[in-house]
């Protein structure tokens, strides 16, 4: 069969994971509008400072310029993209046709992902589409690998993903996001990226649960790069799931203002440290919202350098 | 119960525009326990438009708007009002207000808007817990609605997004889950809540529903 980018520039995730290096991926937000210069330029900043970068879809429900549009990009700019796909905004049809698509342009890795409500973006009025959900998402990229449809119908060639998704560490309560998260390794989910964590300790406790589960899906540690005590007041008031501990909040607000982003920095470089001496998980997920420059000078203060890894 | 709410009197008053002669249909039942159509409000309305220079011809109030052929006997008993009537304004839901288109020809307006099959949890208090679907799945879930209760319908449990019980997109709100869950959990029913329902039929009731009784005796015997 013939699939039109044959040539990859780089490892696969699944490469990487399975070769037991430790997976370091970052983020890229796509813009409003069709102006891409400042994305291509984080492209090219990251695509040989990570192993792969996720590709937010309408991300908090903001209509944006598009995940697979973008995943294609990176492919043709020599990076390695990881497709974020939800089902609020295309219902079981339009996600499987888009996945035919993405597989023939070298889209090899799927993060399978429920999606915002609505309401939490800026197209308030929309109708929430929410055909399928994340489990069933996996459960179709499964049915799609082994040639059907989810109507059932056979495919005139059939795809094949590195199938992810994700699971939130800090939720609280935390058993049934562990029974989802059973669930999802059993709808094929073949690794994970969580939600932000800032919480070590907690993300410890989560780990042992989740070893405990399955000890063969792969987890990577979501980190979102603090930058402010404003924006961590708000985080821990506004964001489910996250909490940014007491020790981390007075370390922001005693940083001097113009040194906020350098700690912010050396923070998560000591977080990624943590997670790689301690051995905590297989990978690492940078999340640096819309500061993708720093994200360099992250992993050179966390001393890692994927190239040598 | 259909829970309705009122549209704005401006809103009544400009599809209104052109018609003096009004004739006003109220609901004994949902509207009226939702305070939009009921003997009430329906006299609140007449003196409104009243007081705007229109003529009410005439009112009513009557159980099931949403009865159609009840609804053409109530016409047929107020004939002349509703002969002199250049057209009608409906005080309870949507259902009710097309019913009354199939009893005239002449302009028919709605006067409030429909929200949702709602349950009572107590005076003036109404919430969502069905969006009739068409296949119900309540037995699997404790019988607390994944469908309705949760904001994204999720079959397969929480999304991340909730947040001590709360749902993301309200802290009014339940998160369905966190009550479906707690539910499966004191049933002893964990093991619903660990299985894997696949997509759901969403045109188990193909738009628009029809449901028509099978006559009996019908086919033999
Ligand atoms: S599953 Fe929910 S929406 Fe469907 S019929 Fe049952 S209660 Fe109503
Ligand atoms: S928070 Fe709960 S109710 Fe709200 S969308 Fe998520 S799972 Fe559904």
């Amino acid at each position: 069969m013939t699939v039109l980018i044959k040539e990859h520039a780089k490892p696969s995730i699944q490469e990487i994971l399975e070769s037991g290096k430790f997976l370091v991926t970052g983020e890229i937000g796509p813009p409003k509008g069709t102006d891409i210069d400042e994305m291509i330029e984080h492209i090219e900043l990251l695509k040989d400072k990570v192993h792969a970068m996720n590709i937010t879809d309408n991300q908090s429900s903001v209509m944006r310029y598009p995940s697979l549009g973008t995943a294609i990009l990176i492919k043709e700019l020599g990076g390695e993209p990881n497709l974020q796909v939800t089902c609020r905004d295309r219902n079981r049809l339009a996600i499987e046709a888009d996945l035919l698509f993405a597989y023939t342009r070298g889209i090899r890795s799927v993060l399978c992902l429920t999606g915002d409500s609505i309401p939490a973006g800026d197209h308030k009025e929309a109708k929430a589409v929410f055909d399928l959900e994340s489990v069933q998402l996996l459960q179709l990229i499964c049915n799609m690998e082994e040639g059907r449809d989810s109507g059932g119908n056979e495919l005139k060639g059939g795809v094949k993903f590195f199938k992810g998704a994700i699971v939130t560490p800090e939720a609280v309560p935390i058993e049934p996001q562990m029974l989802k998260f059973e669930k999802k390794i059993e709808a094929g989910a073949q690794w994970f990226q969580t939600q932000a964590v800032y919480d070590m300790d907690n993300f410890k406790r989560f780990m042992e649960k989740a070893r405990k589960i399955s000890d063969k899906v792969y987890i990577c540690c979501g980190l979102v790069l603090l930058t402010s005590p404003g924006q961590i007041k708000y985080m821990n008031a506004n964001v489910p799931g996250v909490f940014v501990p007491e020790n981390l909040a007075r370390e922001m607000e005693d940083a001097p203002k113009e040194e906020r982003l350098n700690y912010g920095i050396r923070i998560m470089a000591r977080q990624i440290r943590q997670l790689i001496d301690e051995k905590l998980c297989d990978g690492v997920h940078i999340m640096a919202i819309g500061k993708e420059s720093v994200v360099p000078q992250i992993l050179e203060e966390a001393g890692v350098d994927i190239t040598k890894m | 119960m259909i829970i309705t709410t009122s549209k704005p009197f401006e809103e009544v008053l400009k599809a209104l525009e052109g018609e003096d002669k009004v004739f006003i249909v109220g609901c004994g039942l949902c509207a009226t326990t939702c305070e939009t159509g009921g003997e009430e409000q329906v006299a609140e309305m007449k003196a409104k438009l009243e007081a705007e220079g229109k003529t009410v011809t005439g009112t009513v109030v009557y159980e099931e708007v949403c009865h159609e052929l009840n609804t053409k006997r109530k016409f047929r008993e107020n004939k002349e009002a509703v002969e002199a009537a250049d057209g009608f304004l409906v005080m309870c839901c949507g259902a009710g207000t097309q019913s009354v288109r199939e009893a005239t020809e002449k302009p028919v307006h709605p006067a409030c808007n429909t929200v949702f099959l709602g349950n009572i949890q107590r005076h003036g208090h109404f919430v969502e817990k069905c969006s009739l679907c068409g296949e119900c799945v309540l037995e699997d879930f404790g019988a607390i609605c994944p469908v309705t209760r949760c904001h994204k319908g999720i079959l397969n449990g929480p999304c991340g997004g909730t947040d001590e019980g709360k749902c993301e997109t309200s802290k009014e709100k339940d998160c369905g889950w966190t009550l479906i869950y707690n539910q499966l959990e004191k049933m002893g029913k964990l093991d619903r809540f660990r299985r894997i329902y696949g997509p759901k039929n969403w045109q188990a009731n193909m738009k628009p529903g029809r449901v028509i009784f099978e006559k009996k005796g019908e086919g033999g015997e």
